[in-house]
């Protein structure tokens, strides 16, 4: 009884314990700006690493240079997985950068990362320089926790030399388009294997994902209430049968042996580099590789196509980007929303990033600076930015997690392990929303 | 009276103080754990806010709610039954193998050794490359040989048979061990059943098992243990063979092809810390630890049993 008595009050104690080993709270009144001449230190962590930090920290030179009084110690390498853990520890960096959007609805619904609500509102910032689709990644549930630092736009990437030879003049507009000229474009080696690829339609490889392609159907990943739509909404079920038709078209073996043999996606070796894929799916950021790991390709750019039942929606694409905010318990907020101000509404800093991670400036007036360096490639992008019909993938708290059970399904689907579509993606829906509620927020 | 230092107390206080480095780390990094992770497996804890008790709800969802946890977690009973048996017949055999050389026994050695030396992450990085089916050196010699290689890391089929080579190549840590209780085992009993006119199996049988036993069974509960936290090979081979080589942030490509590479571990760290369910991956991590502890107490028993009637 003594015995039991003593654990039951351990387990208490450590339960206790448990439950205190959080960060500590939200400050909800904006922090004032360092005053004139008042020595602050604040540190800022990023994913970047190497040239990537190198420019950061040059523009971070151009902050320093306008708030002398403002040292920075900026901290590279640093992935959500880090920044989590030392909000968590009660030490966290006073500025943090993160590359996963997804990941913003469990910052904000946690509040691990303040709200910048109040400091917006006091500062005027007008968000209206920022595209639609850009503001809507960066805030949750009506709470902005975070502003956005460059995007990512996907669209068509196509090698013109394989068009010119096949006597292709234009990239295609829509799906049906898409696949006609994927069937044009093929080479087969003498064994039937594939030699090259008019478009990889492997969901998993290189960036063709479900969340790459959605938005060219239309196709919405929740409700207004934030249940999983994937069951009711039609445009799923087309996007996954357009792709089965590829597929079938390559034989599913086949093209698994030639996805095996692909080289890396983030290397020289990357297979539209290599010539083995006639058109791709890509961010912008692919022109930049281009650049450095093969010059010599001739290739285009252009919107991804879209659904034959959706004409309206051509220019659309996925966006995604770089998100920076001020975790819970940082030291210097004040000094730390003025250097977040800088680096997401300052045209020099965006412009002077944009050029050097090979990234579309996320707003107006740094899309339109003359000093913004731009190929004819990387306009198409540029453009897709400024037209706004581009869609971002919608923050959860459970950050991807949906994103990869939608995967997984679209693997079983391609390899043929799925009879029912329509009850499948029901089944989909339910696993998303069980896996959400485990959170309970 | 005894003086200070030998009474009772004072030898229980050295004890105490001798001990003391031992329990404060047994403190600090098993007992609190322990019982912090059984604490957070009922509650709803997402790692940056408060835990919200939820009673057995993770449980629930663990046992009848989350698909891809039970192919995690066949992915990793196929690794422990299929690496455990492998590995230590394979140790045994290479070590048996190198307890009968005469010459050149010290480079042998150190080259079966050698492999367990590189680090997880390289050496499954170049097992990608070299086990790739369309340019990887493995597939090309199997060509030479008029053989049509598998997809090794890019067929579900394939992927933990791949991984099995892979960890087999690298036990020249278990190789050693055996080694060294095969070298103990007394060669007059040897000599002994050989003039009876005993065969090698029979003295391989009945002579060197049982001296080697506790040995094997060392091998043995290592290797379950080695298997069930299976993890960065199967993450990173998986990533690789991918061409997506997101091994950090919130890889999506987890567990390809087809989740045939997903382990247990590697789905507890990925609800944990990547999709936030710390409470939902304590639960998992309760699981994993109580199913660890009662396996291996299990098969000390019935080891112990084994080896006491072939004696």
């Amino acid at each position: 009884m003594r015995t039991s008595a003593t654990i039951g009050a351990g387990m208490a104690a450590v339960a206790l314990l448990a439950a205190s080993c959080t960060a500590g709270t939200t400050s909800q009144a904006p922090q004032p700006a360092p005053a004139p001449g008042e020595q602050v230190a604040i540190t800022v962590a990023s994913q970047f690493t190497d040239r990537e930090l190198e420019i950061l920290n040059r523009v971070l030179d151009g902050f320093r240079a306008e708030h002398p009084g403002v040292t920075i110690e900026s901290r590279g390498n640093q992935d959500d997985d880090k920044i989590t853990q030392a909000i968590r520890g009660g030490n966290p960096p006073d500025v943090a950068i993160s590359a996963e959007t997804v990941n913003l609805g469990q910052f904000c619904s946690s509040g691990a990362w303040q709200d910048l609500g109040p400091y917006l509102a006091r500062d005027r910032v007008d968000l209206e320089q920022i595209p639609r689709a850009v503001r809507d990644y960066t805030q949750y549930q009506g709470k902005r926790c975070a502003m956005p630092l460059l995007a990512d736009v996907y669209g068509l990437y196509y090698n013109a030399g394989l068009f010119a030879r096949a006597g292709v003049t234009a990239p295609p507009r829509t799906t049906s388009e898409l696949t006609e000229l994927a069937k044009r474009l093929t080479e087969w080696n003498p064994d039937g294997s594939i030699k090259v690829a008019g478009f990889l339609p492997v969901l998993g490889s290189q960036a063709n994902h479900p969340w790459n392609w959605a938005p060219q159907w239309g196709a919405r990943w929740t409700d207004g209430q934030g249940r999983s739509t994937l069951g009711s909404d039609p445009a799923w079920q087309e996007m996954f049968r357009w792709q089965k038709e590829l597929v079938d078209f390559y034989g599913w073996d086949r093209l698994v042996q030639f996805t095996a043999g692909l080289g890396q996606q983030y290397s020289a070796d990357n297979a539209f580099q290599r010539g083995r894929i006639a058109m791709a799916i890509d961010g912008e950021y692919r022109t930049g590789f281009i650049e450095h790991q093969a010059p010599g390709l001739d290739y285009g750019t252009a919107p991804f196509p879209v659904s034959d039942a959706r004409p309206e929606l051509y220019g659309t694409g996925l966006t995604t980007g770089t998100i920076v905010g001020v975790p819970r318990g940082a030291d210097e907020a004040g000094a730390a929303w003025e250097l977040v101000k800088y680096l997401t509404t300052d045209t020099g800093a965006l412009v002077e990033l944009a050029n050097g991670l090979n990234n579309v400036p996320t707003t107006r007036a740094a899309l339109h600076d003359p000093r913004l360096e731009r190929s004819p490639q990387y306009q198409t992008f540029l453009d897709m930015f400024d037209s706004q019909a581009l869609v971002p993938s919608p923050a959860s708290a459970n950050g991807s997690a949906y994103m990869k059970t939608t995967e997984d399904f679209g693997v079983k689907w391609q390899s043929g392990q799925v009879a029912d579509l329509g009850a499948a993606l029901r089944d989909l829906d339910a696993q998303i929303d069980a896996a959400k509620s485990l959170g309970g927020r | 009276m005894a003086p200070p230092g030998r009474s009772p107390f004072g030898r229980r206080l050295r004890v105490l103080a001798f001990m003391a480095p031992w329990i404060v780390g047994f403190t600090a990094f098993f007992a609190y754990p322990l019982l912090a992770t059984g604490y957070f497996s009922f509650t709803s804890y997402d790692l940056l806010g408060e835990p919200a008790w939820v009673g057995l709800r993770n449980y629930a969802y663990l046992f009848a709610g989350d698909p891809v946890v039970r192919i995690a977690a066949a992915n990793t009973v196929w690794l422990v039954v299929v690496l455990t048996v492998l590995r230590v017949v394979f140790a045994l055999g290479v070590a048996s193998v190198i307890a009968r050389l005469r010459r050149g026994v010290g480079l042998v050695r150190t080259l079966c050794y050698l492999p367990a030396l590189a680090p997880p992450v390289a050496a499954t990085l170049a097992f990608v490359f070299l086990f790739n089916p369309g340019t990887g050196p493995v597939n090309g010699f199997l060509r030479v040989l008029g053989v049509d290689g598998p997809l090794w890391f890019n067929d579900p089929a394939w992927a933990k048979p791949a991984l099995t080579l892979l960890t087999l190549w690298g036990c020249g840590e278990l190789m050693i061990i055996l080694l060294a209780a095969l070298l103990d085992v007394p060669a007059e009993l040897h000599e002994a059943a050989a003039l009876d006119g005993a065969g090698a199996w029979r003295r391989f049988r009945h002579i060197t098992i049982p001296s080697i036993a506790p040995v094997l069974l060392f091998g043995v509960v290592n290797s379950v243990i080695f298997s069930l936290q299976y993890f960065t090979q199967a993450v990173v081979a998986g990533a690789v063979a991918s061409g997506q080589a997101e091994v950090v942030g919130s890889s999506k490509v987890l567990g390809f092809p087809d989740n045939s590479t997903l382990t247990f571990p590697a789905w507890l760290y990925q609800q944990g810390f990547h999709y936030y369910n710390m409470g939902y991956a304590s639960a998992m991590a309760v699981l994993l630890f109580a199913f660890s502890l009662g396996f291996t107490i299990w098969l000390i028993r019935r080891m112990r049993i084994g080896v006491e009637e072939a004696a």
